[in-house]
């Protein structure tokens, strides 16, 4: 499949995930968005790693050209579902102490 | 580098030892330590020149230059920190740690009415001011004179003020050093100039390539170094600082008039004969600077009454003469009236300064009379002082003034003429001081009569010593009417002119036409004596109410008034201004605007952190955005 393909779904992503950003008020689906953008980019990386490879292997097929960035897709991922405990942890206290997951109300800090 | 020369930094150095003991153990030190260890370095010290000097004078001398450190070196600029020793140097070095010595010894006595700390406070400076006079003359290049030219002006600050308490004192310790001031800003350019012209700025460098350089140029380097000369030798128009620095205590206005100082500027133009031979018209200027102030100075001492003005106006005409001889030429006449004038001046000052101790802050002549008898020795030092600077011989002022004369003759009729009316002036404002200080009847109070007293030896000593060389001092340069050969100063200093002498041609007078106008003037001189005799040494004495002339020369020709309206008030009224519109205008509005504009456009950032997260984020991807579209479009 050309690259444009993979290109494109991830641009929809990240779109979708910031317009989820900017339009919502939901803590929780803020969070869900954010997550939706940080795979946009993941993709992306995932497409871009796996064309470079296969130009590299046509020339020669014990090459690794390439191939490192499909690695660091997964430490990505690990550092994301670490992120997401913390962020998740952070609203279950956001939401003890304000009895809402509405970020509107979360405007105490400028002061 | 051999001989005594090596130890020659030690000249300048002992003063600068006594400045920091007597200035930082201010209040510890006793008043006789002060005055020991502020005399002892100065007498040292004046050893140390003694022995250079034996040695310079030897035959075959030839100028040696003391290299201390490096002052500036970088790539094209080399100024070293040096000392040269040669015969010009050397005189200077004897005058000044000679009658510097005898002015501090004089002063232990002098000021002994000062508390300790205010006493070690005046060695001090007095120390500092030597100190920076020896590294005037001791200087191998125009920097090293600068260092020392400024720092004379520094401390005759200090010194015109010591008495800081009033403040006239210290408006005339303000003036002297503003005065100053306008002239270094000469010398400084002078030095600028000379530096971009030749490269270098010691002597040697400076001399050798002075051919090479337009003549034009040469003018304006040495018109600016005159207009330094002029600040500091006191000088038409920059002299209305001498006499206002009589406010200083007397012996420094002997040190400031005598020894130091004001033959800063009549060294400073022997030193650079070399180039002002080389500009006719700067010498022009020189002499006919020179004689206009000895002739206006001459005439305001005329009608002065304090003792100590008429000193200084004494100094000023006498300045004027030396520049006159500078500028006709005759640099060897001008260094020898330097030395003549250094001990007659210097005895003056010191028994003006008896006087008046003994008259307890008395200066005004017309309160005097018939101290004779009172002060047998300071009257008989101060008529010795009178007629060595009248120029009757075989006193020293007689030589040094004469050899001036003929000089200004070979010159120009119009310098002679006006020269010998000046001789003529002095003779008879000094014996007019004389007779009125001397002579006649007491004119103060019963209770000071009963006070005066003669001054305690460490204040005649020095009078003596000055009194005897006010007489001999002039031996070293008898003229050749006399004596064959007998001229030992102008040999001895020889080598400093040697290319300059022999430029001085005009006309020669014969022997029996000089003996003539010599004694003309010799006659006309007592004349004058007489005349003041006759007019100032009767019993009951009024003064007088002045005629209208009389009255423009007791206010000095109105000159500090003229100052006053064309200078003073025009800055002032120019400050004002600045003060009143461009400072609190202009400078403080931009000032403020900035914190002002600050302050505003804080207030309108802080609306942006609103709390909003939504808004937060929504600028955080407007940024993103513009980021992007400019790296599109402008391949940052």
């Amino acid at each position: 499949m050309p690259i444009n393909y993979y290109i494109f779904l991830s641009i929809c992503l990240f779109s979708i995930g910031i317009i989820g950003v900017l339009t919502r008020r939901n803590a929780i689906i803020i969070f869900m968005c954010i997550e939706l953008m940080l795979n946009a980019v993941n993709l992306l990386l995932v497409a871009f790693s796996r064309m470079h490879h296969a130009a590299a292997y046509a020339v020669d097929n014990a090459s690794l050209v390439g191939a490192e960035a499909q690695i660091f897709v997964f430490f990505i991922m690990v550092v994301a579902a670490a992120e997401v405990t913390v962020g998740l942890a952070i609203i279950v206290m956001l939401y003890r102490n304000i009895h809402s997951v509405d970020i509107n109300f979360l405007n105490r800090l400028k002061h | 580098m051999n001989g005594m020369i090596k130890f020659g930094y030690l000249i300048p150095l002992l003063p600068l030892i006594g400045f920091l003991i007597n200035g930082l153990g201010r209040n510890i030190l006793s008043k006789k330590a002060v005055g020991i260890i502020g005399s002892g370095v100065l007498i040292a010290s004046f050893v140390c020149s003694l022995f250079i000097f034996n040695q310079v004078a030897a035959v075959g001398y030839k100028t040696q230059v003391l290299f201390l450190f490096n002052f500036i070196k970088t790539a094209g600029l080399d100024i070293p920190f040096s000392l040269q020793f040669d015969q010009l140097s050397a005189l200077f070095l004897l005058v000044i740690t000679g009658i510097g010595s005898l002015i501090h010894i004089y002063s232990t006595a002098y000021m002994h009415e000062e508390t300790a700390p205010h006493f070690a406070r005046y060695f001090a400076y007095l120390n500092l001011f030597v100190f920076f006079m020896l590294i005037l003359v001791l200087g191998s290049g125009y920097v090293t004179m600068f260092i020392g030219w400024e720092g004379v002006g520094l401390s005759s600050y200090l010194l015109i003020g010591f008495w800081f308490g009033n403040n006239n004192y210290n408006n005339a310790a303000k003036k002297a050093f503003v005065m100053n001031r306008i002239g270094d800003l000469g010398f400084l350019l002078a030095i600028f100039w000379m530096l971009s012209q030749f490269g270098s700025v010691t002597y040697t460098g400076v001399f050798e390539k002075a051919n090479t350089i337009p003549v034009s140029v040469l003018t304006g380097i040495t018109l600016l170094m005159f207009i330094g000369a002029m600040g500091k030798s006191a000088q038409i128009p920059l002299y209305t600082w001498l006499p206002d620095a009589m406010a200083g205590p007397t012996p420094v206005s002997a040190l400031i008039h005598a020894a130091t100082m004001v033959t800063a500027g009549i060294y400073m133009i022997a030193r650079s004969n070399a180039l002002f031979t080389l500009a006719p018209i700067s010498q022009n200027v020189v002499a006919i600077i020179g004689i206009s102030t000895a002739l206006l100075a001459a005439t305001i001492a005329l009608k002065q009454n304090d003792i100590k003005k008429v000193l200084a106006y004494s100094t000023v005409s006498q300045l004027g003469l030396m520049f006159l001889a500078l500028g006709v030429g005759a640099y060897t006449a001008g260094v020898f009236h330097v030395m003549t004038h250094a001990f007659f001046k210097a005895l003056l000052f010191l028994g003006a300064g008896s006087v008046i101790h003994a008259m307890h802050h008395e200066q005004d002549i017309y309160k005097m009379g018939g101290l004779k008898t009172k002060l047998p020795l300071t009257h008989f030092t101060f008529l010795i002082g009178c007629l060595a600077i009248a120029g009757i011989p075989p006193f020293a002022g007689f030589f040094s003034k004469d050899e001036i004369l003929t000089a200004a003759l070979n010159k120009s009729v119009v310098y002679y003429i006006l020269g010998v009316i000046t001789s003529l002036m002095t003779a008879f404002y000094m014996f007019r001081m004389y007779f009125l200080t001397f002579h006649g009847n007491f004119r103060g109070t019963d209770d000071q009569f009963s006070h005066v007293h003669e001054s305690p030896f460490a204040m005649t000593l020095p009078l003596i010593l000055l009194a005897a060389l006010s007489v001999i001092g002039g031996w070293v340069g008898i003229p050749a009417v006399f004596i064959e050969n007998g001229h030992l100063l102008a040999d001895f200093l020889e080598p400093i002119y040697a290319a300059v002498q022999h430029e001085s041609t005009g006309m020669h007078l014969s022997h029996s036409m000089e003996l003539i106008m010599m004694a003309v003037v010799v006659i006309l001189i007592i004349v004058s004596i007489l005349a003041a005799k006759s007019m100032f040494a009767k019993e009951g004495l009024k003064e007088e109410e002045s005629s209208t002339f009389g009255k423009m020369l007791e206010n000095k020709w109105y000159v500090d008034e003229l100052y006053n309206s064309i200078i003073v008030q025009p800055v002032n009224h120019i400050s004002s201004f600045f003060s009143r519109i461009i400072d609190t205008k202009i400078i403080d509005g931009a000032v403020n605007g900035v914190g002002k504009l600050i302050h505003f456009s804080a207030r309108q950032m802080r609306l942006l952190q609103s709390g909003q997260v939504g808004s937060y984020v929504l600028i955080m991807v407007i940024s993103i955005i513009i980021f992007f579209i400019f790296q599109m479009f402008w391949k940052i």
